[in-house]
C-alpha cells in the first residue's frame, strides 16, 4: 500500500483557500455572504436566497462543489476494501456507475456518508462531507489498495435544476440524453475533457462536473455563456440547505452527531437511528460495523430521524418535540426550512421511540419572534417516510428539455 | 473423519495442549493441528547433529501450576517439577555472586543485601499472591461487568488491602507500574545482585530495567515461583510436554503433525473451520488458536472478515522479540573461572550491572546488536546425561538483546555475531571455544519462522502494561473469545501472558466451557 498525499505547502499562508471558480462568483457576488466550507471560501448566498433557490427548482443553479472531499481508491484490492469500508452492498456497483454509500466503525455508528463513483475495474473516486483520509488508510491496512487524496486536484461544479440538461447541452456538452441518474460519462465541453456524474444534493435533474483545475474557467464560461437563453444561477450553500431537507437528504455532523463530532458515549448515531437503514446490508458478507448493527437490529428501535411536515407558516427554527400538546418531551428538531415549492415547514427531527415505536402523535413547540416579540408556539408534527419533494422529472431519462 | 469434531485447536504448544486435555476432558471430540512434527512449541526438545540434544527454546521453568497438575493429572503421566536450581551471577574477576531462591552468596557482598534480600522477595512473593486471582482467571470486564469477574475484582481487591495490610498495599500500588530499576537500586547495593534480578525481570522483552512497568514483569515471573523453584528443562522428550500429550490423547484428543493451519474460515461472522497449506478442510464447532494472535488475525483470519478499529489494534500490537537462543555442542565440560564443576548445572548469568543489561537493551532499539549481549547460560546435560554423547555436554544460550530487524538483515551477520557471543563466553570460559563441535544460532528471526511466533517474541506480544490483564491480547478479545464467533484464543499472547505456566490455556479451556463449549 503506498500513499500519495497533495498537499499545497504554502496553504497555511491564507485563512481559506480559493477555489478554481473563486473569481466568477466574486464577480457575481452581490450579497458578499461568505462562508467556509473544508478550508475553502465559498459563497452562502451569491445574489439572493430566493432567485437561488427557485434556479434549482424551476432553472438551473451552478454551485461549486470543489471543496468537497475526494479520495482516489485503487489497487487490485480495492473492490474488497470498500466491500469492507461501507454497510451496503455494492456487489452491483460496475465502471460507470456511482452509489451513495456510509459506513461506520466497529460500534456501527456513523461516521460520514457519501457517493462512491466507479470509473474503472479498480478504480474509485469517494466523495464525502467530511476528511476520511485516516479513516480510510486505517482501512487499507490489509488490503493490496491505494487511496490517496484528490479534494485539490478536481474542480468540481453542481449543475442542478430542471433545465440543466438543456443548459449543459447548449453548452456544448453532448450526449447527456441517455445519461440515466448515478452514471457517468466522460464528454468533452468543447475541447476541455469533463466528467459527468447525473447526481446531486438537490433532489432535482442535476449533473456533477469534474475536471481538471486549469479547465475550471472555460468550463464556467461555457455554462453561463447560455445565459442569455436559459435562465442560469449560480448559487451558495444556504439554497443548497433548503433543497436537500426537502429532497429528505440527511447531513452528518449537522443533522445528528457522527462518531467524529459526538464528544461523549452515546452521542453519536447508527445508520438505522437516521434512516439510512436502507444502505445496510447485513447480509453482504463482512463490513466494519456488521456485528454490532446485528445486534442493535435484534433490539427494539431507541430513536429515529425522521421527516415531519410542522402545521402552519411560522418559522420552526429550533424546537422539542412532544407526545402531544403538553405531553411528553420525546425529541428535537434537527434542521428544517421553509419550502416555498411546497408551502410546508419540513423538518428533520431526532424522535425517541417508546418500547421501540415512534408515538403515533407529535407536537413541536417552538418559540418564534413577531415585531420582536418572543412568543411560544404549539403546531402538530405528521411523519413522512418519502422525500418531501421528488418530482417526476428528476429521473427521467431522457430528460425533458425546453 | 466420520467423528464429528467439536473443537479445533491450532498448534500444539504446551498451551494449546493444556486447553485441548481440559476441553476433551469435559467431553469435547478435540483436534489438535500442529504445524511442526513434534509437540511443545517453543519447549519442544531440538536436536543438533545426530546426538546433541537441547530442551527447547524455553530452557529454564518454574513447575506450571497446581491446579493444571491436578485437573489434568500430569504427574500420572510423568510430570515432576524439576530439581531447583540457583541462579549464578558471573564476574569477570571470579567473584560470582550464588542467588538461591532465599539467601545469597559472593565474596564481597555487602552483608545489608543478605538481609535485604530475603526481606524484599518475600515482600514481592506476596505482591505476586496478590495478583494470583487475576492471573489464574480470566481478566475481569469492567463494562457490564458479570458476576464471576466480581468475583476475581473482589479477590484481588480484598488480597491488596487485607492480604498485604496498609503498608503492603501502599509499597504494592507504589511499585505495580514503575521500573525494576529504581525499586532494586532502593533496596540494594551490590551491582551484581541487581544485575541478575534486573534480567528476571526484563528476559524475553523488548524492555531495559528502566523501562517503566518492569516490577510487573518481574511480579509475573515470581507468580511463576509460587508453584516452585526455577528448574532446568532437561528431560530428553520434555517431561512437561509428554505429560501434557499423554494427558491430551488419554482424554481423547487427536494430534495431527504436519499440519499446518493456513487460514480460519469463516462465514457470515462465525468460523466452523480451518483450511491447511496443503489444501485440506477441517472442519469444527468451535476453532481455538494457540498461535500468536497477530498471525491468528491479520493471517489466518484476515483484516476483510475483521473490523476496522479491531484489525489497526491487531496490527499495532507490540511484541518484537530480542532475544536469541545459542545451542553449543561441546566435545567436553566447559571450565568457568572461579566456579566448581558442580556449580556448573547452576543458571549462570552474565549481566554484571543494570547499566549494563540497560546499555544491552539500548542497542536493540536501534536495531543493533551489543558488543556486550546479556547471556543466560545453562547446561543441560549436566542433568541428563542423555543428552549428548558420553563425555560431551550441551549449552544453552539465551542471547539478549538481539534485534528481530538487525540493520542490515541477517543473512550476512548471523555468524558473525554467533561468534562474538561464543567469544564473549570464552572470556568466562577459557576452554570453551576449543570444545565447541557444533553450534545453531536462532536470532528472533529464526524463531519467527520456525515457531510461528510473530516477530520471534516468547509472549506473542509484549508483556507490557497496555498489553496485560483486560487489555491482552487487545481490547476485543481480552476474554478469549475473539470477534469472530466460535474462534478462541488460548495462548501466550493472550492473558496471563507467556511463560511455561499453562495458564492462557486453561483459562482459555474455562471459557469455551462457560460460552456453552461446542454447543
Amino acid at each position: 500500500m503506498t500513499n500519495s498525499i497533495t498537499i499545497d505547502r504554502a496553504h497555511f499562508r491564507r485563512a481559506l483557500q480559493r477555489t478554481p471558480f473563486h473569481d466568477r462568483f466574486v464577480a457575481l457576488s452581490t450579497a458578499e455572504e461568505w462562508m467556509a466550507w473544508n478550508t475553502y471560501k465559498v459563497p452562502r448566498v451569491v445574489d439572493k436566497l430566493s432567485t437561488e433557490y427557485f434556479a434549482v427548482r424551476s432553472g438551473c443553479a451552478v454551485m461549486d462543489l470543489t471543496p468537497m472531499e475526494k479520495y482516489r481508491i485503487t489497487g487490485r484490492g480495492a473492490r474488497e476494501f470498500l466491500d469492507r469500508l461501507v454497510t451496503r452492498d455494492i456487489s452491483k456497483l460496475r465502471p460507470g456507475r456511482v452509489t451513495y454509500v456510509v459506513w461506520c466503525n466497529d460500534e456501527g455508528r456513523v461516521i460520514d456518508d457519501g457517493t462512491l463513483f466507479q470509473f474503472a475495474e479498480s478504480e474509485y473516486r469517494l466523495c464525502s462531507q467530511h476528511h476520511q483520509l485516516d479513516w480510510l488508510l486505517m482501512s487499507a491496512s490489509g488490503f493490496d489498495v491505494n487511496v490517496e487524496v484528490e479534494t485539490h486536484d478536481v474542480a468540481a461544479l453542481a449543475v442542478q435544476g430542471p433545465t440543466s440538461y438543456s443548459v449543459l447541452t447548449a453548452a456544448g456538452i453532448n450526449d447527456l440524453e441517455q445519461l440515466k441518474p448515478f452514471d457517468i460519462a466522460e464528454l468533452h465541453c468543447g475541447d476541455i475533457p469533463v466528467t459527468v456524474s447525473r447526481t446531486g444534493y438537490t433532489g432535482d435533474l442535476g449533473y456533477e462536473l469534474w475536471t481538471d483545475p486549469a479547465h475550471a474557467l472555460h468550463l464556467w464560461d461555457a455554462i453561463f455563456g447560455v445565459q442569455g437563453r436559459f435562465d442560469i444561477h449560480a448559487m451558495g450553500l444556504s439554497a443548497l440547505e433548503m433543497v436537500r431537507i426537502e429532497a429528505g437528504f440527511v447531513m452528518p455532523g449537522f443533522d445528528f452527531n457522527t462518531t467524529e463530532s459526538a464528544v461523549r458515549n452515546g452521542y453519536d448515531r447508527s445508520p438505522y437511528e437516521v434512516g439510512l437503514g436502507w444502505v445496510v446490508n447485513l447480509d453482504k458478507g463482512h463490513f466494519t460495523g456488521r456485528k454490532a448493527l446485528q445486534a442493535e437490529k435484534a433490539q427494539p428501535a431507541r430513536r429515529r430521524l425522521i421527516k415531519i411536515v410542522v402545521d402552519g407558516n411560522k418559522p420552526v427554527g429550533e424546537a422539542f418535540i412532544y407526545t402531544g400538546k403538553k405531553g411528553k418531551l420525546i425529541g428535537e428538531i434537527k434542521c428544517t426550512t421553509w419550502s416555498p415549492i411546497l408551502k410546508a415547514n419540513i423538518a428533520l427531527a431526532d424522535i425517541d421511540c417508546i418500547n421501540g415505536h415512534l408515538p403515533s402523535t407529535l407536537w413541536a413547540r417552538f418559540d418564534y419572534q413577531r415585531e420582536l416579540k418572543w412568543r411560544t408556539a404549539w403546531a402538530e408534527c405528521h411523519a413522512q417516510s418519502k422525500p418531501f419533494y421528488n418530482p417526476e422529472h428528476r429521473s427521467a431519462t431522457p430528460p425533458a428539455t425546453c | 473423519m466420520t467423528k464429528r469434531t467439536d473443537a479445533i485447536v491450532i498448534g500444539a504448544g504446551h498451551n494449546g495442549l493444556v486447553c485441548a486435555s481440559y476441553l476433551a476432558r469435559a467431553g469435547m471430540n478435540v483436534v489438535i493441528l500442529e504445524a511442526s512434527d513434534t509437540a511443545g512449541g517453543m519447549s519442544a526438545p531440538r536436536t543438533l547433529g545426530d546426538d546433541y540434544h537441547f530442551p527447547g527454546l524455553a530452557h529454564v521453568a518454574c513447575p506450571v501450576s497446581p491446579a493444571i497438575r491436578r485437573d489434568l493429572k500430569l504427574e500420572r503421566y510423568g510430570y515432576t517439577p524439576g530439581k531447583s536450581i540457583d541462579t549464578i551471577a558471573l564476574a569477570e574477576n571470579g567473584k560470582h555472586l550464588t542467588i538461591g531462591s532465599n539467601s545469597i552468596s559472593g565474596d564481597g557482598l555487602p552483608e545489608s543485601d543478605g538481609k535485604a534480600y530475603t526481606e524484599f522477595r518475600n515482600q514481592y512473593l506476596a505482591f505476586a499472591r496478590t495478583l494470583r486471582p487475576l492471573f489464574e482467571n480470566k481478566p475481569p470486564r469492567l463494562k457490564e461487568i458479570p458476576f464471576a469477574d466480581k468475583a476475581t475484582l473482589a479477590k484481588l481487591g480484598w488480597n491488596i488491602r487485607f492480604g498485604l495490610g496498609r503498608e503492603g498495599m501502599n509499597e504494592f500500588l507504589r511499585v505495580a507500574a514503575i521500573n525494576i530499576y529504581d525499586v532494586l537500586n532502593d533496596t540494594f547495593e551490590d551491582d551484581s545482585l541487581k544485575g541478575a534480578i534486573a534480567v528476571d525481570a526484563v528476559l524475553g522483552s523488548a524492555m531495559g530495567p528502566r523501562t517503566p512497568g518492569t516490577v510487573l514483569t518481574w511480579l509475573q515471573r515470581l507468580h511463576g515461583e509460587l508453584n516452585g523453584p526455577l528448574s532446568l528443562q532437561s528431560g530428553g522428550q520434555s517431561q512437561l510436554v509428554h505429560a501434557l500429550t499423554q494427558s491430551a490423547e488419554d482424554a481423547g484428543a487427536t494430534i495431527r503433525f504436519n499440519a499446518h493451519v493456513d487460514r480460519i474460515l469463516v462465514d457470515n461472522g462465525k468460523a466452523f473451520g480451518v483450511e491447511l497449506t496443503n489444501g485440506e478442510m477441517v472442519k469444527a464447532r468451535i476453532i481455538i488458536s494457540n498461535a500468536d494472535p497477530r498471525a491468528t488475525f491479520s493471517r489466518l483470519v484476515g483484516a476483510p472478515l475483521l473490523d476496522t478499529m479491531f484489525a489497526n489494534r491487531v496490527t499495532e500490537i507490540r511484541g518484537s522479540g530480542v532475544v536469541a537462543k545459542l545451542h553449543l555442542a561441546l566435545s567436553g565440560i566447559p571450565e568457568f573461572t572461579g566456579l566448581a564443576e558442580s556449580q556448573l548445572g547452576h543458571r549462570l548469568l552474565v549481566a554484571p550491572t543494570m547499566r549494563y543489561v540497560e546499555r544491552a537493551f539500548n542497542h536493540s532499539k536501534y536495531s543493533e546488536c551489543s558488543e556486550h549481549p546479556v547471556l543466560e547460560v545453562t547446561i543441560p546435560s549436566l542433568h541428563n546425561d542423555a543428552l549428548a554423547p558420553e563425555g560431551h555436554h550441551v549449552m544453552s544460550v539465551n542471547v539478549a538483546y538481539v534485534p528481530y530487524d538487525l540493520e542490515g538483515g541477517w543473512e550476512e551477520k548471523k555468524s558473525t555475531i554467533a561468534y562474538k557471543v561464543i567469544s564473549q563466553l570464552g572470556q568466562l570460559s577459557p576452554n570453551l571455544t576449543s570444545l565447541v563441535v557444533d553450534h545453531e544460532f536462532l536470532t528472533p528471526r529464526d524463531i519467527e519462522e520456525q515457531f510461528h511466533a510473530v516477530q520471534g517474541h516468547w509472549h506473542h506480544g509484549e508483556l507490557s502494561i497496555h498489553q496485560s490483564f483486560m487489555m491482552r491480547p487487545l481490547h476485543g478479545a481480552a476474554q478469549y473469545d475473539t470477534p469472530i464467533e466460535k474462534l478462541f484464543l488460548c495462548g501466550a499472547g493472550s492473558h496471563p501472558g507467556g511463560g511455561l505456566t499453562g495458564l492462557p490455556g486453561r483459562n482459555a479451556a474455562k471459557r469455551v466451557l462457560e460460552l456453552g463449549g461446542a454447543k
